[in-house]
């Protein structure tokens, strides 16, 4: 019976899938009845389970956090938007596109005039019933010269957004937009009630599966789950607790004694000594989360494609992958389009390491050696420090002399990052390829960080944006990513997985990877067996 | 009697006019950190025209000395304003704070000051002997080890391997006094480790320098235990200086336990500060700042107040 036992346990760590499962047990002598009752039996099968009170902590938040979607910054506060409100679209746990709010959607050919048919029957926690004025509302929060909004450039192509009808709303946008969908999941335009055009942005109020109860920002934040929750199947707690604990260990501490059922961010350094604790369970999700050591191409030497080649060729990044995110994540190709997402270049080769091929390319820049200072703080990422450290290591054997510069924390956004000719920085990576490309490609973009300009890119770009044609995408998305590979000004040498551990009562079906925490909404999704 | 009061009116006034010059020094001093709140908040997601809007509207644009001298009005009346971050009433925000802090000081505080003092008199009377050594080695340990490190170890030990305490200090506004306490222990107790060296080897040093005096000698020839001759003829004229050493640490209990705050969790003002000065939230950083100011000048006075009541020479400096 113990065998049996080990068998149920691999099923439970997803080790063994279904039909290994009734092999193995017909082998141990398992009658099939009985093994199809040990495997629905499983947490792997079983479906949510309502009830509970759930308390996650998370490592980052912090006590000028606000409500106001404008100014939602980071995980601990993106986590409450989506309990507590809800969105146009969601992007779901197998990454593809589906409706929240906006239940369906045409767009015109040329991809400019988007109608949206609006979700019926959902009510606000306030009683208030939801309409395109609020769609209208929420939008317009984020738009205008005045708005001081995150979300501002995403909606700064919107020329007009208005009514049509009961339950419709139609957008019009400055150029086509084959994507505009995709960006209405981005998580500060949550939809909030509006009164006479207006939304409250702190007062809290959403159609989400959760209800505000106490937001102490920093500290503690709890909700209660909403029994009139228009979406069925999801929101399974009955109330949640959120606690910000910033540090590591005071957090890892809280999941080893029961203090919180969840956690984010573990520490790299020490998981595989929290994975021993039998009551827990270490996630590895990898999705678009990728680090970047963006150049500035319109600095020397950066200004040389051969040099920004030469220092493309000079890093190890397996082993950055293996010591820095201790084999969490994947490498990077120079480029910040994820494995996972749909027109990813399958067919652009891999760089690898090669002191050679770099010491060429210098030569070929004229240089015989090349000396550059690289910037680095663990605000870009964590580990951003020893990812410098051992870059410098690995390019001396080409000939590259690079001097890491380390800087403070704070601050570092506003006077490190493109401000120095050579820094490090991190993208959560978008859902899609525009999106990601027109945010830190694009010329003239806001946060160009490489401050890049390619022709045949810009142009592409445009072109493919207003493409409804997915083989059409497919190949000019390729093209772009083979520029940015063989010409951008950014080394991208990683993909970081999100880690993060939880008890082992916490269930969760297939975990979403395009965002951390299960898309941000693991309120939503997980349940308590 | 009449004296007193008029050095506690004087010390009074002096105060407010260190609280004006350190509203003004910490003021000077945030606005020279790179960048500002826009920044701050916005973070990597900062655009020129977002940054623009957010200092319009929380009238960041506006010249230093208008925004210094309208908070500074503010608080003339009693109004201490709203965080930039969020709009929170900032003496909602600091009050919760505050009440807590205060609460784990006054905890550390009563194990830490009876626990000193008895110590201190103990080593005093059997100085140099095994037990005033082990005193003075534990206590000096306790003293050098980071206060995150015996965090740690406490945790370690208590929390993880025992189970006996919660690693989280978590507790709120409606947090019952019993649970409350419970929870609290771990940090106080933290506290006190870190506290308790500098107020014990005070106190041996203070009650040692007089037990040379010629009136204790002649307390020792009247034949008085040498318990009675510390703690009734030595200890009051010793409490002058040792009052002084547990009122600065009274104060670094309420000052400086940011880190204590951030490995138990504990919501208190230390964690808020630094958030606020990471954010260049000013407004909360002046309030922060006026109120542990006063704290040092009004705990300094009363320190003041009680060497001179124990010894009414110092009324009178020479």
């Amino acid at each position: 019976m113990s065998k049996t036992k080990e068998l149920k346990s691999l099923l439970n760590q997803g080790a063994v899938d279904r039909r290994q499962f009734m092999g193995y047990a017909a082998a141990l002598g398992v009658s099939t009845a009985i093994a199809t009752s040990l495997y629905s039996g499983s947490s792997l099968a079983a479906s949510p389970k309502k009830g509970g009170h759930f308390k996650i902590g998370m490592g980052q938040g912090s006590t000028t956090d606000s409500l106001d979607p404008a100014t939602t910054l980071h995980t601990g506060t993106q986590i409450v938007n989506h309990a507590v409100y809800n969105y146009l679209t969601e992007v779901n746990n197998e990454g593809k596109l589906v409706g929240e709010l906006a239940a369906s959607w045409d767009a015109s050919p040329d991809a400019k005039t988007w109608n949206l048919k609006l979700q019926k029957g959902v009510t606000f926690h306030n009683g208030k019933s939801f309409g395109p004025e609020d769609v209208i509302a929420s939008i317009n929060h984020h738009r205008g010269k005045d708005s001081k909004s995150a979300a501002k450039p995403i909606v700064d192509p919107i020329v007009d957004i208005v009514a049509d009808g009961k339950d419709g709303v139609k957008v019009t946008l400055k150029g086509g937009n084959a994507d505009f969908p995709f960006l209405m999941s981005d998580y500060h335009l949550a939809i909030l009630p509006s009164k006479d055009g207006k939304i409250d942005p702190m007062g809290g109020i959403g159609s989400g599966g959760y209800i505000l109860e106490k937001f102490d920002p920093g500290v503690n934040i709890s909700m209660k789950r909403d029994p009139n929750y228009w979406k069925s199947g999801k929101a399974h707690f009955d109330s949640a607790e959120i606690i910000v604990i910033a540090d590591v260990a005071a957090r890892t501490n809280a999941l080893s004694t029961g203090a919180v059922m969840a956690m984010d961010r573990c520490d790299l350094k020490t998981v595989h000594l929290l994975k021993r604790n039998k009551n827990l369970v270490v996630t590895k999700n990898t999705g678009t989360q990728h680090y970047t050591l963006p150049m500035n191409a319109g600095v020397a030497p950066f200004d040389n494609p051969d040099v920004r080649l030469a220092l493309k060729y000079a890093i190890d990044r397996d082993k950055l992958v293996e010591t820095v995110l201790r084999g969490y994540g994947t490498v990077g190709n120079d480029h910040p389009i994820g494995a996972s997402q749909m027109y990813f270049n399958k067919d652009l080769a891999q760089r690898v390491y090669d002191p050679d091929k770099a010491m060429f390319h210098l030569k070929k820049a004229g240089l015989s050696s090349l000396d550059v200072t690289l910037s680095a703080a663990d605000a870009a990422f964590a580990g951003a420090v020893d990812t410098a450290v051992l870059y410098k290591e690995h390019a001396k054997k080409a000939g590259i002399n690079i001097t890491v510069n380390r800087v403070p924390n704070d601050g570092y956004w506003s006077n490190v990052w493109m401000k120095d000719s050579w820094s490090m920085s991190y993208w959560g990576g978008r859902p899609t390829e525009d999106w990601m490309f027109s945010q830190a490609y694009a010329a003239g973009a806001e946060w160009n960080e490489s401050f890049w300009s390619n022709d045949r890119f810009n142009k592409i770009l445009l072109e493919a944006r207003a493409e409804l044609d997915t083989a059409k995408r497919q190949e000019m998305y390729g093209e772009m990513q083979e520029l940015c590979h063989n010409d951008g000004a950014s080394v991208i040498p990683m993909y970081a997985s999100y880690v993060g551990a939880q008890a082992k009562n916490v269930g969760q079906g297939k975990v979403g990877a395009n965002w951390d925490m299960d898309g941000l909404r693991c309120m939503e999704r997980w349940w308590l067996t | 009697m009449q004296k007193i009061l008029n050095m506690v009116a004087q010390r009074l006034a002096l105060g407010l006019v260190v609280l004006l010059v350190v509203s003004l020094i910490i003021f000077l001093g945030v606005e020279l950190l790179p960048g500002d709140l826009a920044q701050a908040m916005l973070g990597q997601q900062a655009t020129e025209e977002t940054l623009i809007a957010f200092r319009k509207e929380l009238r960041l644009d506006l010249p230093m000395h208008t925004r210094y001298l309208e908070w500074l009005f503010n608080i003339l009346q009693g109004d201490f304003g709203r965080s930039l971050a969020n709009n929170r009433e900032i003496s909602e925000l600091i009050g919760s704070r505050l009440g807590n802090t205060l609460f784990l000081a006054l905890f550390a505080a009563t194990i830490a000051v009876p626990l000193s003092l008895t110590l201190g008199i103990l080593a005093a009377m059997y100085r140099n002997s095994y037990y005033d050594r082990a005193i003075n080695i534990v206590t000096l340990s306790s003293i050098s080890f980071p206060e995150f490190f015996i965090a740690y170890i406490l945790i370690f030990i208590f929390s993880i391997n025992l189970g006996w305490m919660p690693s989280l200090s978590n507790v709120s506004a409606d947090t019952p006094l019993g649970e409350r306490l419970f929870v609290s222990l771990m940090p106080a107790i933290t506290l006190t480790l870190v506290v308790v060296a500098h107020m014990m080897r005070m106190t041996r040093a203070a009650i040692i320098n007089l037990l040379a005096s010629p009136y204790i000698e002649m307390a020792n020839l009247k034949g008085l235990s040498r318990a009675r001759v510390i703690l009734k003829h030595a200890l009051p004229n010793a409490l002058a200086p040792i009052i002084n050493v547990i009122v600065i640490n009274l104060a670094y209990l309420i000052v400086g336990v940011v880190i204590v705050e951030v490995v138990f969790v504990y919501p208190g003002l230390g964690q808020l500060i630094v958030d606020s000065v990471q954010k260049r939230d000013i407004p909360v950083v002046q309030a922060c700042s006026l109120i542990f100011a006063a704290t040092y000048i009004l705990l300094n006075l009363t320190a003041d107040i009680l060497s001179i009541v124990t010894n009414p020479r110092l009324l009178h400096p020479k």
